[in-house]
């Protein structure tokens, strides 16, 4: 587990809601943390939604100044330089999807890249129709490198379909994310399930989810 | 792996496009809309499509004016500013008797309002929107898998009675993601004698226009075109019937506001209140048989809203205002809660007038 965690992927890949539950699980450990939430490409259901439940865990979080506002003005702010500096915080960056969310991240790549070694995540649902195999998802995790400039380290499984999910549909993923692991020559480190399905997937580095988001 | 996907409502409504046979998307970016752009952009290239970012949104509309002038499949998506802009397009689609497909997924207004999700451009959906008298066909949604299919029925109708339709959703809809079972292919087999696609020198030209120079042909043409709306009227209406069987008040509501009344209508009548709503999924042609149907029987209706009050003027037109008519409404991107909803409709049972 490195200081600084980078969650980057396909748009509604789930990204935001593992960065949040993994902010709450290193706080659980007992660790500094903070979230920054750098998306500037999805206008709702963004970290900022999650704030208190964050603040409350006493996790730092960092987001846009304009996130859940009627303004549609992608600034970053000067407070996710603190995230280099404030070593002894571990660190969980929520980035926006596809190449095009990732583009902000080549404004801190140096930074990532001359410090201490880092976690860059990629994030995949192979239920999507745009990464549906692991061939279609290389191709935007490579758009996605190119765009931000920070090699990728390793791959979440974070297959699912919403509220309708089942432990079957993630076991039967499970395939397609390890030819994922094999194309592009990074390690599967962990499968995100669903809470209330973690024990029915008997599958390595399972990492159970709360999920953020609920639509009535 | 499950036939579903998982999908935003805006990518829905592009996959479902294509598998309708749109194959020429023509639009501008505008949140909360842009990823049906992106979509398109990514998967058009791929199956031979046209994806084509216009410099502007009155651009857009009149390209796809002329592709639809061709007899294809075509369409383009906005958000309300976005659509405020293509509304002389529009126009000229209606009065020229062409199929072609608009997006609208609604934010707050007016003027550039903001970003947030909204139902205020029902006035300009349904009642025309640009000049002169013609109507769209209006589907709005409740759901993403509604996202797809409403999309694939907005084709098929468009191109049945050769008038341009409308798919009405909100920012929530549009972002909001959720399991789809995607529509198959299309199989639809429309004759487009019309259509100007080269005459081969074996048949007259075919020509497309919405200028008439005589008077008297051009009302004319109003007058067919109200007749083939009649039809439509008699025709095409789909609602959603809810817990309506016993109901003592109605609540009425489309799209994300019937989602969140929903929730409103199943907590009053866990508190024995006789609730029931009725969900116009053509907002053109309005639903207006069952709401008069309704008016013999309920003390009143609600209608939920996201906008100042706007089908709530339908809603009183269709029940001849029998029956009292009260508004539950947020507006500027604000979402009702199924909370406001549920204190809504209690208020109605304390109406003595």
């Amino acid at each position: 587990m490195r200081r600084i965690t980078l969650f980057c992927g396909h748009y509604g890949s789930g990204k935001t809601n593992i960065a949040v539950n993994y902010a709450l699980y290193l706080r659980s450990l007992g660790h500094k943390t903070v979230i920054a939430d750098i998306d500037i490409v999805n206008p709702y259901f963004r970290t900022k939604d999650s704030e208190g439940q964050l603040k409350a865990a006493g996790i730092r979080v960092i987001s846009l100044p304009f996130a859940n506002s009627n303004v549609d003005l992608p600034s970053l702010p000067s407070e996710v330089y603190s995230v280099f500096q404030n070593t002894e915080e571990y660190a969980v960056f929520d980035i926006g999807g596809d190449d095009s969310g990732a583009y902000v991240l080549g404004r801190f790549a140096p930074y990532i890249l001359s410090g201490e070694p880092y976690d860059n995540l990629y994030v995949v649902n192979f239920h999507r129709p745009l990464t549906s195999t692991a061939e279609e998802a290389t191709e935007v995790l490579r758009e996605i490198e190119a765009a931000g400039h920070v090699p990728f380290t390793g791959i979440v499984n974070n297959t699912n379909l919403g509220e309708e999910t089942a432990a079957q549909d993630i076991l039967l993923s499970d395939g397609e994310a390890r030819r994922l692991s094999r194309l592009t020559g990074l390690p599967l480190v962990m499968t995100s399930v669903r809470e209330d399905l973690a024990a029915e997937v008997n599958l390595e580095n399972v990492f159970p989810l709360k999920l953020q988001k609920k639509y009535w | 792996m499950s036939e579903k996907v998982l999908m935003k409502g805006n990518e829905a409504i592009a996959e479902s496009a294509i598998r309708a046979g749109c194959l020429h998307y023509f639009g501008y970016p505008i949140t909360p809309q842009t990823e049906l752009a992106a979509y398109m952009a990514k998967r058009m290239p791929k199956i031979g499509g046209v994806f084509l970012q216009a410099e502007s949104e009155i651009a857009a509309i009149n390209m796809v004016y002329g592709v639809a002038a061709t007899g294809k499949r075509v369409m383009t998506s906005s958000s309300s500013p976005g659509v405020s802009l293509k509304q002389e397009g529009i126009s000229y689609i209606a009065g020229s008797d062409l199929p072609a497909l608009i997006i609208n997924v609604q934010r707050g207004g007016p003027g550039l309002g903001g970003i947030q999700p909204s139902q205020s451009d029902y006035f300009q959906a349904t009642k025309g929107g640009g000049h002169g008298d013609y109507h769209l066909i209006v589907l709005a949604p409740d759901s993403v898998q509604e996202m797809a299919d409403l999309t694939a029925l907005c084709f098929d109708l468009a191109d049945q009675y050769r008038m341009p339709a409308m798919l009405l959703a909100d920012g929530t809809l549009g972002q909001m993601m959720e399991p789809v079972l995607l529509p198959e292919p299309s199989t639809s087999t429309v004759e487009k004698p019309w259509a100007v696609t080269g005459t081969q020198c074996k048949r007259p030209h075919n020509i497309v226009n919405s200028l008439y120079l005589k008077p008297e042909v051009l009302e004319k043409t109003n007058f067919d075109r109200f007749a083939r709306y009649k039809q439509i009227e008699e025709n095409e209406v789909k609602y959603e019937s809810f817990m309506m069987e016993d109901a003592e008040y109605c609540v009425v509501a489309f799209g994300i506001a019937a989602r969140v009344s929903k929730n409103a209508v199943i907590a009053a009548r866990k508190e024995g209140i006789k609730v029931g709503m009725i969900r116009p999924i053509t907002l053109w042609p309005f639903p207006k048989k069952p709401l008069r149907e309704a008016a013999e029987r309920v003390k009143g209706f609600l209608s939920v809203e996201l906008s100042m009050g706007q089908m709530i003027e339908d809603v009183r037109l269709a029940t001849d205002c029998r029956r009292p008519v009260k508004l539950c409404n947020r507006a500027g991107g604000m979402i009702v809660s199924p909370e406001e909803v549920l204190a809504s409709i209690k208020s109605l049972g304390g109406d003595k007038s």
